[in-house]
């Protein structure tokens, strides 16, 4: 069997048969054309191919998420590149108060085939304004959903749900997963498999060998994955904890009843994600969680994020704001400490 | 005062022309109409806000005929005499304001968000021109020959967007009219506090034409505008046109806090005095029409029931 593709590459793929399918698709944003191909090279080789629907634009990503709300509201479909998606707060008034707003605030529901992409995340060195995740600022607004781009998630059935769904999107893509590849026919590695928890195959479950053993369930986004792995594997055979990750496709709305069943089994459950502190969505994910399992749950869910802080950009410095493998590890054996003690009084 | 008494001196020497009688009547409608919505919020029948565009009239009247069905036309936080200049439509754009049934966008979107076929409002300055900039370019593909117009105001020229859509519709040749009612005041504040430079050095800046009107005359501005707009549809180029105009009445509803002689100085200049002093039979019987049918309007949509709503999942 040969490797699986890289992220990137699955994600270039997912463009190119979304643009070859559909004629009424453009695609948008800063430096995407050949032979530069995109800050990331998501959208090499695109403008080639499809010439007028891969267009260029000037530094405007106010105005380029705009013509894009034109093109949907038209009847068309886009997909605009924010180079970093720390730039899509130049475009929040276009997302908050015209594309999404659109879909129901005419009284009738306006179709809007829009879906915003936003390379996210630190880890690069790119320091405090390229290297967020705003998945929190987006959180909340009706009529707009939130995807983040996993290894178990096929770019092109994600893509399509988004494009489709009449309501407009933003994709979240963790600038460093861009270089890992794409899990395949449920194997992670040599211990971990997956499968998936519904039949869309929305939320994708990593588990080691017995999915009957569950100590602690990680909910993560997509870009947590290699953090929350490093963390499981070293739980498991350090620590002996079985772990087991839901990583969901789409963020918001948050559908929780695929994952109730597990977390109600583990009673104890962490939401893993890069953000920084505060009003999270894991904050929103723990919220529907309590709601549904108040009962059930031996702890609060336990908020797992990056120090409430801006982003350095040394990489010793960035290190320690950022929530890598470590600080995983020690949420969940500190969750579990506490379950113990608690159950011991 | 001197550059307003040399200003009144002007306007009595350009006589107006005969309007079409479609054209006098539809003036009179939307000033009836934006007459009527002040007069309901006095007497607490309306609530919310609402931007009136007395005063304005003229802009979309003079234009309605240079436009296709197949144009799209995107109007702002003004925009009831845009929306009437379209659809004569004025039962449902009260009932949408009032809340009540056969409300245009069930009651949802009010004064100031308004979708119906090619034509969209919206309540942020500057937002729509990117937006109309796509719709230019989705025109420009199925549709060559239609075109995008987006109505603002002198005021919309200090949000970033317009810039970045000027700047595209420019750059890609995108058939985008945009419409400047430059009335010389943004909410309070006066335009040479709020715009440096000018609309035209602007426009120039990013090799975009430009004209501007002074006339309120709507025969006069269509010759002018008519090859202008023309244009814009065969050779795919962008066009700002500026219309030097009056606000009559408030921003919104009594939030007015300009001197009375400022005010008195757009009364000189309001079509509504000039068209009657030059035609006053003709204009008195259209007045007396326009009155009455918005009156019957009003009634009707007091007797109607609220409108529903559906929210979508």
């Amino acid at each position: 069997m040969s490797r699986p593709e890289r992220v990137v590459e699955n994600l270039n793929r997912a463009l190119h048969a979304h643009l070859a399918a559909d004629p009424r698709l453009y695609l948008l944003g800063e430096d995407v054309e050949d032979p530069y191909g995109g800050a990331f090279k998501v959208t090499k080789g695109l403008s080639t191919v499809y010439g007028e629907r891969v267009i260029g634009t000037p530094l405007s990503e106010g105005g380029i998420v705009g013509v894009a709300g034109g093109l949907a509201l038209a009847g068309d479909k886009a997909l605009v590149e924010i180079m970093f998606g720390d730039f899509a707060a130049l475009a929040f008034d276009q997302l908050l108060n015209f594309a999404s707003k659109s879909v129901s605030m005419y009284g009738r529901p306006v179709p809007m085939h829009l879906v915003v992409r936003c390379p996210s995340g630190g880890g690069r060195g790119y320091g405090p304004t390229h290297s967020q995740s705003l998945q929190k600022h987006f959180v909340g607004i009706p009529g707009l959903a939130l995807y983040e781009m996993s290894p178990f998630h096929d770019n092109h059935d994600v893509l399509g749900r988004m494009l489709g769904a009449g309501s407009p999107g933003v994709f979240f893509e963790d600038k460093v997963l861009y270089t890992h590849r794409m899990a395949a026919a449920g194997v992670v590695d040599e211990l971990f498999r997956f499968d998936f928890l519904d039949q869309a195959g929305e939320f994708a479950r990593i588990y080691a060998d017995d999915p009957g053993e569950l100590d602690c369930l990680l909910i993560g986004a997509g870009g947590m994955t290699d953090r929350a792995l490093t963390a499981m594997r070293e739980l498991l055979l350090v620590d002996e904890i079985a772990v087991q990750l839901v990583v969901p496709s789409r963020l918001y709305p948050f559908d929780v009843e695929p994952v109730l069943p597990l977390a109600a089994k583990a009673g104890v459950v962490c939401v893993v994600e890069e953000s920084t502190a505060g009003g999270t969505w894991g904050a929103e994910v723990a919220a529907v969680l309590h709601t549904r399992l108040w009962e059930t749950l031996r702890r609060p869910v336990r908020l797992v994020h990056s120090a409430d802080s801006i982003i350095p950009t040394a990489t010793h410095l960035e290190r320690e704001v950022l929530v890598g493998a470590a600080t995983i590890r020690a949420a969940v054996k500190s969750e579990l400490a506490s379950r113990r003690e608690r159950s011991l009084t | 005062m001197t550059v307003v008494d040399a200003d009144t001196a002007q306007l009595g020497a350009t006589a107006l022309s005969a309007p079409a009688d479609e054209d006098l009547d539809l003036l009179l409608l939307i000033r009836h109409f934006e007459l009527r919505l002040l007069d309901l919020f006095t007497a607490g029948q309306l609530h919310g806000t609402t931007h009136t565009c007395l005063g304005q009239e003229y802009v979309p009247v003079a234009l309605q005929p240079l436009l296709s069905t197949v144009d799209f036309v995107f109007s702002n936080h003004r925009g009831h005499g845009h929306y009437l200049a379209r659809y004569s439509d004025p039962v449902g754009l009260l009932a949408e304001i009032m809340g009540r049934a056969g409300a245009v966008c069930h009651g949802v979107g009010g004064s100031q968000h308004i979708l119906r076929d090619g034509y969209l409002s919206t309540g942020v300055q500057g937002q729509s021109l990117p937006v109309a900039a796509g719709v230019a370019m989705h025109l420009r593909r199925s549709r060559p020959g239609a075109l995008a117009l987006a109505y603002v105001g002198d005021g919309t020229w200090g949000e970033g967007a317009v810039y970045e859509a000027l700047n595209m519709a420019a750059l890609w040749r995108l058939p985008l009219l945009v419409v400047v009612e430059h009335n010389g005041i943004a909410q309070s504040t006066p335009t040479s506090a709020q715009l440096a430079g000018t609309i035209a050095g602007r426009a120039a800046a990013f090799g975009i034409p430009h004209h501007r009107t002074e006339s309120v005359d709507v025969n006069v501005i269509r010759a002018e505008l008519g090859p202008l707009v023309a244009r814009v549809r065969t050779e795919c180029v962008p066009l700002v046109v500026e219309f030097a105009t009056h606000r009559l009445g408030p921003h919104s509803k009594g939030d007015d806090s300009r001197p009375p002689e400022v005010i008195e100085h757009a009364r000189r200049h309001d079509w509504y005095a000039r068209y009657r002093e030059a035609f006053p039979e003709r204009f008195a019987e259209a007045d007396a029409r326009a009155a009455a049918r918005i009156a019957a309007v009003a009634d009707e949509c007091a007797a109607r029931p609220p409108v529903t709503w559906q929210a979508s999942a």
